[in-house]
C-alpha cells in the first residue's frame, strides 16, 4: 500500500505503485492525459507524487526506450521538411516534459553516444544546460560559470541595432550603433535567434597586449584611425514629452510661445527655436537651457486671481528645454492625444556619440572595460603586413578570470577573417582548437595566432610575439556623456539652503557621515567646518531670550528679536542654515529652544 | 649592576614600571652605563611617539580601525570554528554580541584549567563527568507506575553511578530534598519505591511525577551541559558547554587563577569590573585574530574601557554608552531622536555642546586637533 498524493493533497492508496506510475506515463504519452502532468514514485517515502499545479517550471527532453532515442533520423527528415512541428512530437509522446519531481527518477543522457540501456531520457540539445541569451557566448563550455553569466548579461547592455523601425518608434533614452555587424565566431543560437538581423556588435581586431600603463583595470586601449572610421558610433535618443494637463475650474495647460508678461519668462534667446505652435522645427542643433516645446499653466492658486483680476499676467511658464549638459538635434516631432484625450506632444532628440575617454565595451566573456586612451592610429602597434589592432586589451584580464573562450574567440575569428566562413562555436559543438590552429597554419600564420609586432611609436620590434586576431566586440549603453559631473557651486534647496542632489540638478557630491569622520580623526577640525559651510548663515541671537530673531528691512536691516522687538540684546551668530531649521522644528513641536551665547574670548 | 639601578632611577618618573621591567629582563649581560643610557633614551623617545597626542581623536580612530576590517567579515558571517564536537559562535555575530553587553549569548563556554596532577591527565574521564550536570534522568535505567499499589519504581544505572561516585542513597536523599509529599524508600542498591505520603492516593499525581522527577538535580554542576577535555600544550583543559563560574571555581582540582568564561556579566558579578574589562579584550581579540584581520590591541581596550568606565559594563548602543553621552542632540542623532528632544523639552535640558557631532550641526570648529586650542590671555571686552 503506497499513498498517493495529488499536489500534496492525500486521495488515496495504490497496491502497486511501479505499476501505476509506469500507466499514468505511459498513457500521457499516448496523449490520454495532459502533457503537463508529472508523476513520481519517491521509494524512500514511500508515496506517489502527482504534480498538476500551475506555475512549475519542466523542460522537454527526448524519451529513450531501450538505449535508442525514440526520435530517429526520419523525424528529423519530417522536421526539415516541415511535414511535422514540435507539438506533434510532443502528441506521440515523442519529447516529454518532466518537472522537478519527475526528474528525479529520470536518468538523462547529455549527449546521444552517452545513452546505456538504464537511461530513460536525452537532452534535446546540449544547449539545453543554458539559457538564450547565455548560449550566445562563443566557446561558452570552456568557461568559469561565474564568467558565462556576466558575459550575457554584458550582452544584454549592448547597444545595438534594437528595431528596424527605429525612425517611426517613439522609443525612451535608446541607443544605435551606426555600423553593426554579424558575428565572426557565432553560435547556432545566433542562426536560430536571426542574429544578423539585429546585431549588436563588430568584429575588431584585438591585441592581448599592454599599451604603456593605460590599460590598468581592465582599461582598453583604442584606436583612433578605428574611431574615425566609424567603430562603435551611435546615435543616442532623448524623447521630450509635453501635454497639455486639464486642472479644476476648466483650466487646461497651453502649448505656445510664451508672452513676455508670463511669470517665469526666460529670454526670447531661449525661445528662438519655437516655431508659431510653440514646437520646436526638426533638426535644429539645440543646447543646454533651449525650450524644446513652449507652454504656459494657469497660475497655481486660483485665489490670486481673482482678487487683482488681471487675468493673463498671472500665467505661469511652464516651458521643456534641455537641462544642464544636454544637447542634441531634434529628429522626429509628433503631434498626438493621450488616453485622457489631452494634447499630447513628442519630440525626439539625436546625439550622435563617437566613442570617447570613459566610454564602456565589451567582449563576449564578461571581459569588460572601459576606454582609457584613444591613441592616435600613427601611434598603433602594427604587424609585419601593416595590421593595425582595433583595441588593446589587457593580459592582465585573463589568468584570474579564466575566461578561455575569450582566446578561443580571438583564435577563432581570425581563422573566420581569413578563410572567409564564420565559425561556429556553439557550446559542447564547437570546431576544435585543434583545426583552428591547422587552419590558421595552412593559411601561412603562425599557430598559436600570436604575430610579431612593431612598437608604433619607435618603430622597434618587440621582443614577445602578440596574440592578435579578431573579435566581437560591444558597445555598451553606459557612456561618460550620461554620467560625467562636477559642481564648484550651483542650485541648493529651498527648505534646507543644502545643495541640491543629483546630476540632473547639477547637484553637490555629498561629504557624508563617514566622511565626516575621516576629517575628525585627522583634527582638522577647520578644514572641516569650511566643507560644511555650504548652508552657512549669520542669524541674529536676542541674548535676553535666546531666541533667534531677523533683520527688519523697513528699519535699515536692523536686527530684531522676535519678542521684544528693538529691545532685545541682539548678537550675530554664524551657524549652520540647517540648525536654524531644526530649532524652528523644535518650536513647531511645542518645545522652545533657546541659545544661551558666552564670548569667545 | 648599581650603576644600573642609577640609570634605570633617572628615568622612574618618565617611563612606565612595566618597560622599565622588560628592559631589564631583556638586557644582555655586559652593558655598560652608557650604553644603557642610549637604549632607555631610545625606548624613551619611541615611548613618546607612541602616546597620543592631546586633541588626538582617539575615538573615531578606534571606530574606524575596528569598523574597516569588520566590513570585510560580513562576508563569512556564519563561520563556525569547532572545538571538536562542539560549536561556537564567532565572526561578527560573537563580536556584535560582545560589543552590544548581551546578557543572554548565544554559547555559554568554559575554559576550566586545573591544578597539576589533574592538569596532567589524573582522572581525566572522571573529573569531566563530574562537572557536567546530571539529572535523575542520566541514571535511570527503568522508571515504572505501578497503580495496585500506587508506587512508583525507579530502577538506577549501576555503572553510571559507579562511575561517579555514588550510590542509590545518595540519590534518595537528593531526591527527597528535592520533591516535597512524597515517600521514597531505598529496595536495594539499584531501586528505589516513591509512595505517595499524603491520604489521597491519586494515581495522576504519580504520573506527573514521573515526568517531573527525571528532571531533578542529582549530580554536577547546574548549567554545564557538556564537558569536553582538550590537550593543549602538554597540559588538560576541560571546555564545558554553558557556564556556573561560582560553582567551578569552588572545585578543588579546578585553577581558579586561570580558569574563565565567555560570559561577561557571569565575569562581572563573581571576579569585578576589571575582570570583565580584561574579558571584553580577550574576546574581542580572539575573534578579530580568527579571522585573520589585524587591528591593534589598544583600540580594543578604548572600547573596553568605554564599556566598563561606569562600573558596570555598558554595551555600545543607544541602551547603553550612548543612553549616559551628556549632550541632548548627540544622544538625538544617534537612534531615537524623538525620544530625546521631547524629553529634554520637558525636563529643560542645556547643551553645552562640549563634543563633536554637537558641534558639526551647528556648524562651529569641533574640539579636536585643530579645533582644540584656544587663546589663554583673555582680551578686553568691549563695553
Amino acid at each position: 500500500m503506497t499513498d498517493v498524493f495529488l499536489d500534496n493533497k492525500y486521495i488515496g492508496t495504490v497496491q502497486n505503485p511501479k505499476d501505476f506510475v509506469e500507466q499514468i506515463v505511459h498513457e500521457r504519452r499516448m496523449g490520454k492525459m495532459n502533457s503537463d502532468v508529472n508523476i513520481q514514485f519517491n521509494q524512500e517515502k514511500s508515496k506517489v507524487v502527482i504534480e498538476t499545479a500551475r506555475g512549475r517550471t519542466s523542460r522537454p527532453l527526448i524519451v529513450v526506450k531501450e538505449g535508442k532515442p525514440t526520435i530517429t533520423e526520419k523525424h528529423i527528415q519530417q522536421l526539415e521538411k516541415n511535414e511535422i512541428s514540435w507539438s506533434d512530437l510532443v502528441k506521440q509522446g515523442l519529447i516529454e516534459y518532466l518537472d522537478s519531481t519527475e526528474e528525479e527518477e529520470a536518468l538523462t543522457a547529455f549527449r546521444e553516444e552517452d545513452l546505456t540501456e538504464e537511461h530513460t531520457h536525452l537532452e534535446v540539445s546540449s544547449l539545453d544546460l543554458v539559457g538564450l541569451t547565455t548560449s550566445l557566448v562563443p566557446f561558452g563550455n570552456f568557461n568559469q560559470g561565474v564568467r558565462l553569466n556576466q558575459g550575457a548579461k554584458n550582452q544584454k547592455q549592448a547597444v545595438g541595432f534594437y528595431a528596424a523601425n527605429y525612425q517611426v518608434r517613439m522609443d525612451m533614452d535608446v541607443n544605435l550603433l551606426h555600423y553593426p555587424q554579424a558575428p565572426l565566431v557565432k553560435s547556432i543560437m545566433h542562426d536560430v535567434s536571426e542574429y544578423n538581423k539585429h546585431p549588436s556588435g563588430q568584429n575588431v581586431i584585438v591585441a592581448v597586449m599592454a599599451y604603456k600603463g593605460y590599460n590598468m583595470e581592465d582599461a582598453v586601449v583604442i584606436n583612433k584611425g578605428s574611431i574615425d572610421r566609424g567603430l562603435g558610433r551611435s546615435t543616442y535618443f532623448r524623447p521630450v514629452v509635453a501635454e497639455e494637463l486639464r486642472y479644476s475650474g476648466g483650466l487646461i495647460d497651453q502649448v505656445t510661445v510664451p508672452d513676455k508678461e508670463v511669470v517665469g519668462y526666460k529670454s526670447e534667446h531661449d525661445y528662438r527655436f519655437l516655431e508659431s505652435d510653440g514646437i520646436i522645427y526638426p533638426e535644429a542643433k539645440v543646447g543646454e537651457g533651449d525650450v524644446i516645446i513652449g507652454k504656459v499653466s494657469p497660475p497655481r492658486f486660483l485665489a490670486s486671481m481673482d482678487e487683482y483680476s488681471l487675468a493673463n499676467n498671472s500665467k505661469r511658464e511652464s516651458s521643456l528645454s534641455l537641462k544642464h549638459g544636454e544637447r542634441g538635434v531634434v529628429d522626429f516631432v509628433t503631434l498626438t492625444e493621450n488616453s485622457e484625450g489631452n494634447k499630447l506632444i513628442q519630440v525626439r532628440l539625436r546625439e550622435l556619440r563617437i566613442p570617447e575617454i570613459g566610454d564602456k565595451f565589451t567582449s563576449r566573456h564578461g571581459q569588460k572595460g572601459v576606454i582609457s586612451i584613444v591613441v592616435p592610429e600613427a601611434d598603433i602597434p602594427f604587424s609585419t603586413n601593416g595590421l593595425k589592432p582595433d583595441i588593446i586589451f589587457s593580459p592582465h584580464g585573463i589568468p584570474s578570470r579564466m575566461t578561455v573562450s575569450h582566446m578561443l574567440e580571438l583564435l577563432g575569428g581570425k581563422v573566420a577573417s581569413l578563410r572567409g566562413k564564420a565559425i561556429d562555436a556553439t557550446m559542447f559543438e564547437s570546431e576544435t582548437e585543434k583545426d583552428m590552429r591547422q587552419e590558421l597554419l595552412n593559411m601561412g600564420f603562425r599557430e598559436d595566432g600570436s604575430e610579431t609586432l612593431y612598437n608604433g611609436v619607435t618603430g622597434e620590434k618587440y621582443k614577445v610575439q602578440i596574440f592578435i586576431g579578431n573579435m566581437y566586440y560591444l558597445k555598451l549603453k553606459h557612456m561618460v556623456k550620461n554620467k560625467i559631473h562636477s559642481r564648484a557651486r550651483g542650485p541648493i534647496q529651498l527648505l534646507t539652503r543644502q545643495p541640491t542632489e543629483g546630476r540632473a540638478k547639477e547637484g553637490g557630491l555629498r561629504l557624508g557621515e563617514m566622511e565626516k569622520d575621516t576629517f575628525v580623526a585627522h583634527g582638522a577640525s577647520l578644514t572641516l567646518k569650511e566643507r560644511f559651510d555650504a548652508d552657512k548663515v549669520i542669524v541674529p541671537v536676542d541674548q535676553k531670550t535666546g531666541l533667534v530673531g531677523y533683520y527688519d528691512a523697513r528699519k535699515n536691516n536692523r536686527a530684531m528679536s522676535p519678542t521684544l522687538g528693538e529691545d532685545g540684546d541682539m548678537a550675530d551668530i554664524e551657524v549652520s542654515y540647517a540648525f536654524k531649521l531644526l530649532l524652528d522644528e523644535f518650536k513647531s513641536l511645542g518645545i522652545l529652544p533657546k541659545i544661551k551665547l558666552k564670548s569667545k574670548f | 649592576m648599581a650603576d644600573h639601578d642609577e640609570v634605570f632611577k633617572e628615568y622612574k618618573d618618565t617611563l612606565p614600571e612595566s618597560v622599565i621591567e622588560e628592559i631589564k629582563q631583556n638586557l644582555p649581560e655586559k652593558c655598560t652605563k652608557t650604553r644603557l643610557k642610549n637604549i632607555l633614551q631610545k625606548v624613551y623617545e619611541e615611548y613618546i611617539n607612541c602616546l597620543a597626542v592631546p586633541g588626538e581623536c582617539v575615538g573615531i580612530i578606534s571606530a574606524e580601525s575596528i569598523g574597516e576590517p569588520g566590513t570585510q567579515m560580513t562576508l563569512n558571517t556564519f563561520h563556525f570554528a569547532g572545538v571538536a564536537e562542539m560549536n561556537v559562535t564567532t565572526g561578527l555575530p560573537r563580536l556584535i554580541e560582545v560589543l552590544d553587553g548581551r546578557k543572554t549569548i548565544s554559547t555559554e563556554l568554559m575554559n576550566i584549567f586545573l591544578h597539576k596532577p589533574w592538569s596532567e591527565g589524573k582522572d581525566i574521564k572522571k573529573i569531566s563527568e563530574s562537572l557536567k550536570e546530571l539529572t535523575l534522568n542520566d541514571f535511570l535505567k527503568e522508571i515504572t507506575v505501578n497503580i495496585t499499589e500506587a508506587q512508583l519504581k525507579i530502577i538506577l544505572d549501576e555503572d553510571k553511578m559507579d562511575l561517579l561516585d555514588t550510590n542509590a542513597t545518595t540519590l534518595t536523599n537528593n531526591l527527597k530534598k528535592a520533591v516535597k509529599g512524597f515517600g521514597f524508600e531505598q529496595k536495594d542498591t539499584k531501586t528505589i519505591l516513591v509512595t505517595i505520603s499524603g491520604k489521597d492516593k491519586d494515581i495522576i499525581q504519580l504520573y506527573k511525577l514521573k515526568e517531573k522527577i527525571k528532571h531533578v538535580y542529582i549530580h554536577g554542576i547546574k548549567g554545564i551541559t557538556q564537558v569536553l577535555p582538550v590537550k593543549k600544550d602538554e597540559e588538560f583543559v576541560m571546555i564545558a558547554a554553558g557556564t556556573n563560574l561560582k560553582e567551578v571555581l569552588k572545585l578543588e582540582f579546578v585553577d581558579e587563577t586561570r580558569t574563565f568564561t565567555n560570559n561577561i556579566y557571569e565575569v562581572e558579578k563573581y571576579l569585578g569590573i576589571e575582570a570583565a574589562r580584561q574579558l571584553i579584550i580577550n574576546e574581542l581579540m580572539k575573534v578579530i585574530e580568527e579571522q585573520g584581520l589585524n587591528v591593534d590591541i589598544r583600540h580594543i581596550m578604548l572600547v573596553a574601557d568605554a564599556m566598563c568606565m561606569s562600573g558596570k559594563i555598558m554595551g555600545m548602543n543607544r541602551y547603553g554608552i550612548v543612553k549616559d553621552k551628556p549632550s541632548v542632540l548627540a544622544r538625538a542623532s544617534f537612534e531615537t531622536p524623538i525620544k530625546h528632544i521631547i524629553n529634554a523639552g520637558l525636563t529643560g535640558e542645556s547643551d553645552p555642546l562640549n563634543s563633536v557631532i554637537e558641534n558639526v550641526m551647528l556648524n562651529q570648529p569641533v574640539p579636536i586637533g585643530t579645533g582644540l586650542p584656544g587663546l589663554i590671555i583673555e582680551a578686553k571686552r568691549k563695553k
